[in-house]
């Protein structure tokens, strides 16, 4: 989006994060994904009348956790508040949140847009319960065209984390950033699945345009339904650019609440409220205070893993690779471990980063796996590494290796050895081939010698060819120079 | 003529020391709780359901457990009645309302679970006001309970039922709950012992929610000795309820001979003001009496805020209740209007045909009480008056170890009498309240009837969890007053 | 003081439908017993925290360890409505 015209976006970013606790919010039953419907429900997650919340010290603890990972405050006294709304997803009809006293406060999250890094507040932290699931049977997905609902409560009370930034997201790219870094690191803290398609990942966005360097917001727009980042990014594209064009045109915009039609690529408004939602908040009378322990605090601190953003900071400055791959390899714990242990166990770091970042990345992405789901480990990359770097076999028989690794899992030198892929590097063999090649190739020789030296490239690859990708081309090359010009 | 009492017009440390001693057996005591309930709940109506069969089994199992030599727990084979507001697994329970006509909850109450698990015999769940909303258990969608010492008059409420049960012998002891007098005033309106714990003394977890910050459990008695050993029975933490507080459940029997010889007691100088019928008053100032020529220290006490604890209450109780009372809405058990035209049209009209007067109002004025512009000046200075009631009792505590109070200002009113005016109703409330919006522990023990022949209810007030006291000063009271006139009801049974 | 209250808002926002002579009688009633419940403003008491819990105690948690769940036939046995083994509603015509 045009970044030098009069107009700014502001946009603030709500995400709902499941958190992965083997049991609910509130309650014994497990939080599960994909159960038979209503089999993970108790008394207590079906509201049943009597049935009383007891909460999760593991929820309270995933929380604390990100708080701290984001640099909030934890705060030494929040209270859990209900918030009271009536919805047929909703087992209570209020839902067990936290409002003016919430459990993290004051934080930030830094990430880096086109090189540079931003620095995107965080107002809060703080801890919820999921609804239960509606289905509309027999439509198309609009929920307008149902003649009826259907609930499962199985997700009702799951631990939920909402994490509100402030409005300092100034662009849909820095809001995919954004979301990609936070992803990251609730990945690296291990609190999350953190997995869109199935919802332990959801995202609202509040989107304004304003003229630039003024100081209020313009007229917020609340934008929900978007279930991936994509989405996320392709909705506020979309957003933003419906604002800017009915500013442009002098069309008023209404404070609203905008729902993302996937399929359709476009916000749509939701059916106009009756009257404005009043939540009639209040304190959770049957859940007495957080007050957490400093001592549990520090705890939890020191228990955090190297986030991305240190790790990333880490790699920059330890292996001296380009920001690209600094990103890719920092990206995700799995990686970082993957490439660091390939390093320790004696890999060039910037040849490694290569393969990584290109072959692997290549394979990993052609057969739809993980690299944890992979054969490949950083014992192979480590000897490929060493193997190319040392002559031994060429880059070609190393994607060769790769590849076969990648398949079967042996080890790369036994792939060598049993591909035959060591370099050719005998003067006397190679020398051998080379002059097979030149007795095939009359023509090519001759157009050498009248000066078209750039043939030379195809006789190399015959010589590579009929020795089956063994051959150093190095060698091959001075070999053929060598006849050429002396030979004749 | 010998005794005219039944095995179930005795109080249950009797009865448990007969059933140990091999003198009668708990089927005995479960069929005269049972031929009781037949003669004379036609009249009365006490109960919303009778679980003879269920009874009969558990005392038959008691009796097994009994004559193979088992010790017997203190309330094994004790005939038991239960508030239709605590939830009972397999036994409808209805809260007295049209809303949960036919409800049977998936799971039990924690204090009936322990109760069930100590050999308590469970003979049916008694009538109350709608959702524990009211004083005269008039509120019930079902039918009125009528006070066995004159069947024209409320027996209080709003666990109406338990206290009625209690009183005619129909159970020998029962549980309700507290949220502004609803067990002690019941009970000083029916001449039973009426025992309401510190907040979190008793798991909350099962009792049917109006207002959870107000809400306890509660045990109606013949005498305090058996208030002692019920509470015994189902106090303790429970880690269901996050409000329940630490510690094993208290041996509260005790010290209940230690007397009241230099406990300081406090006398409200509320408790004597407008609104206290003579009788009332006058039972009260005996009451006082009697405690001084036992050795306690008497002197005056004043709670500055009381004046307020009415309005706070009305204003706490009904917002908590509105939420509470918000899962009623027919998607997953209870009421379900017919033919509803969408989702809003089903949960507003379940609720406008489930829901009877009172607890309508009660959501309204909650919901309004919470509704954005006069949270501040409703809810929220309620609360910080709740603090300053207890402040009172903190300041009150620093010079007494008591505070004593009529139960309530009026003995059994006439059925009907007070329907038509909510705030008149409210005002049975008024010496109640206070203890619940400080969540510290208060008894009724009946001391004696008025020029009309009606029980009258003493109440005293303990600091937090100093039950111990409580007990001790009301079992010393009751064995010096020797009371033991029963409803004219029973005498004219017995006759 | 005297209390202006919205019977139609607020029997909207708690989904209580009232007949005409309920709302007659509530309009009359509820002014009455808001305006006696108003009386905690007359209490100065900027300076006193508010309490929302009887006895004070806090953190208190459960372990993260499951617990058992109802039988999926227990859970749905008094719906009104079932179908698919899902509390089956009416159409909804509100997004939240």
């Amino acid at each position: 989006m045009a970044s030098n015209d009069a107009h700014e976006t502001v946009i603030g970013l709500e995400c709902h994060v499941e958190l992965s606790t083997a049991t609910k919010m509130f309650c014994g039953c497990p939080n599960e994904f994909g159960a038979p419907p209503n089999t993970h429900v108790c008394e207590v997650c079906l509201g049943h009348p009597g049935s009383l919340p007891v909460p999760n010290r593991k929820a309270v603890e995933y929380a604390i956790r990100i708080g701290l990972a984001l640099g909030c405050e934890i705060a030494p006294r929040s209270l859990f508040h209900r918030k009271n709304y009536f919805y047929p997803d909703m087992p209570k009809n209020y839902q067990i949140s936290q409002y003016d006293l919430p459990l993290c406060v004051g934080g930030h999250l830094d990430v880096e847009v086109d090189g540079r890094t931003r620095r995107i507040g965080i107002t809060r932290v703080h801890l919820e319960e999921d609804t239960g699931k509606t289905v509309h049977p027999g439509t198309t997905g609009r929920i307008a065209e149902a003649e009826y609902a259907l609930e499962d409560y199985n997700r009702a009370g799951v631990p939920l984390v909402e994490i509100v930034s402030e409005p300092d997201v100034r662009s849909a790219e820095e809001a995919r950033a954004y979301l990609t870094e936070l992803r990251a690191t609730l990945l690296a803290l291990g609190v999350s699945d953190v997995r869109m398609e199935e919802g332990s990942l959801r995202c609202d966005a509040n989107v304004s345009v304003r003229s630039r360097g003024a100081a209020e917001l313009g007229t917020k727009v609340e934008i929900k339904n978007m279930n991936s980042i994509r989405s996320v990014e392709r909705a506020l594209l979309f957003e933003e650019e419906r604002q800017r064009r009915a500013l442009a045109e002098g069309t008023p915009l209404v404070q609203e609440t905008r729902h993302w039609d996937e399929d359709a690529g476009r916000t749509l408004p939701l059916r106009s409220k009756e009257y404005a939602f009043d939540y009639r908040y209040f304190p959770e009378p049957d859940i007495p205070p957080l007050e957490p322990d400093p001592a549990w605090i520090e705890e939890i601190r020191a228990s955090l893993p190297e986030l991305p953003a240190e790790r990333r900071a880490r790699f920059a400055e330890a292996f001296d690779l380009p920001p690209a791959q600094v990103r890719v390899l920092a990206g995700s714990t799995e990686w970082a471990d993957f490439f660091e242990e390939a390093v320790r166990l004696g890999a060039d770091p910037r040849a490694a980063a290569n393969w990584m970042t290109q072959d692997l990345a290549g394979l990993l992405n052609q057969h739809r796996v993980e690299l944890s789901g992979s054969k490949v480990t950083p014992a192979h990359l480590a000897d490929l590494v060493r193997l190319v770097g040392e002559g031994t076999i060429s880059s070609a028989g190393g994607k060769a290796a790769l590849e076969e690794a990648f398949a079967k899992g042996a080890s790369v030198e036994q792939i060598v050895e049993e591909r035959g892929l060591r370099q050719v590097s005998d003067v006397a063999a190679l020398g051998a081939i080379v002059d097979e090649v030149l007795a095939e190739n009359p023509g090519p020789a001759e157009q050498f010698r009248s000066g078209k030296e750039g043939v030379i490239g195809f006789l190399v690859g015959q010589v590579m060819r009929r020795s089956g990708g063994a051959a150093n081309p190095k060698l091959a090359q001075d070999l053929l120079r060598e006849r050429l010009l002396t030979g004749g | 003529m010998g005794d005219p009492r039944e095995p179930c017009d005795l109080p249950a440390h009797e009865i448990a020391a007969r059933l140990a001693s091999g003198e009668g057996s708990a089927g005995q005591v479960v069929e005269s709780s049972l031929a009781r309930i037949e003669a004379v709940d036609g009249r009365v109506r006490s109960f919303l359901a009778v679980t003879a069969e269920q009874a009969r089994q558990r005392a038959a199992e008691v009796d097994r457990r009994r004559v193979a030599g088992e010790t017997l727990s203190a309330v094994a084979g004790i005939p038991l009645a239960l508030k239709d507001v605590l939830a009972t697994r397999g036994i409808p329970t209805t809260c007295g309302s049209q809303i949960l006509r036919g409800y049977v909850p998936p799971y039990d109450c924690t204090a009936w679970a322990r109760l069930q698990a100590a050999g308590s015999v469970l003979v049916g769940k008694t009538n109350c006001d709608e959702f524990a909303m009211g004083s005269s258990t008039e509120n019930s969608s079902f039918h009125p309970t009528h006070n066995p010492w004159d069947l024209d008059a409320v027996p209080g409420g709003s666990s109406g039922g338990s206290a009625a049960a209690v009183a005619s012998g129909q159970a020998v002891w029962a549980l309700g709950t507290d949220t502004g007098g609803s067990v002690r005033q019941p009970a000083a309106l029916c001449g039973v012992v009426g025992m309401k714990p510190t907040y979190g003394l008793v798991s909350r977890y099962g009792l049917i929610a109006f207002a959870s910050s107000l809400d306890h459990v509660g045990t109606f008695t013949r005498t305090v000795r058996d208030a002692a050993t019920l509470l015994s029975a189902i106090g303790g933490h429970d880690p269901r309820d996050a409000t329940s507080l630490p510690g094993p459940p208290p041996d509260l029997a005790a010290t209940l001979e230690e007397g009241v010889r230099g406990l300081r007691i406090g006398v409200l100088e509320e408790g004597f003001g407008e609104g206290v019928e003579p009788g009332v008053r006058d039972r009260i100032g005996e009451a006082v009496d009697r405690l001084a020529a036992l050795g306690a220290e008497i002197g005056e006490a004043t709670l500055p805020h009381a004046g307020y604890t009415l309005s706070a209450y009305y204003l706490i109780a009904p917002a908590e209740a509105s939420s509470n009372l918000a899962r009623y809405d027919g998607v997953r058990y209870g009421h379900r209007a017919d033919d509803p035209r969408d989702v809003v049209d089903m949960m507003t009209r379940t609720r406008g045909e489930g829901f009877g007067d009172e607890v309508k109002r009660r959501i309204m004025i909650g919901t309004y009480a919470l509704s954005a512009g006069y949270y501040d000046a409703y809810y929220g200075q309620a609360q910080k008056v709740r603090t300053l009631i207890i402040r009172d009792y903190e300041e009150a505590f620093g010079s007494f170890d008591l505070l004593l109070s009529p139960t309530s200002p009026t003995t059994a009113f006439r059925l009907g009498e007070r329907t038509d005016d909510p705030m008149a109703m409210y005002l049975s409330d008024v010496f109640t309240i206070p203890a619940n919006l400080a969540g510290v522990p208060a008894i009724s023990v009946p001391c004696g009837v008025d020029e009309r022949g009606l029980p009258v209810g003493l109440q005293l007030t303990g600091k937090v969890l100093d039950e111990a006291t409580v007990l001790r000063a009301a079992h010393a009271f009751e064995q010096d007053l020797g009371w033991t006139t029963r409803p004219p009801l029973l005498e004219a049974a017995a006759g | 003081m005297p209390v202006e209250i919205d019977i139609e808002h607020v029997a909207r926002l708690a989904r209580l439908a009232l007949t005409g002579e309920e709302k007659e009688r509530l309009s009359r009633q509820l002014p009455d017993i808001l305006s006696h419940a108003a009386k905690v403003g007359e209490v100065a008491a900027e300076d006193v925290p508010p309490t929302a819990y009887a006895v004070p105690r806090s953190n208190v948690f459960r372990a993260d360890e499951p617990d058992e769940c109802l039988p999926h036939d227990a859970a749905m046995a008094g719906a009104p409505e079932v179908e698919d083994h899902r509390f089956r509603v009416p159409r909804i015509v509100e997004m939240e």
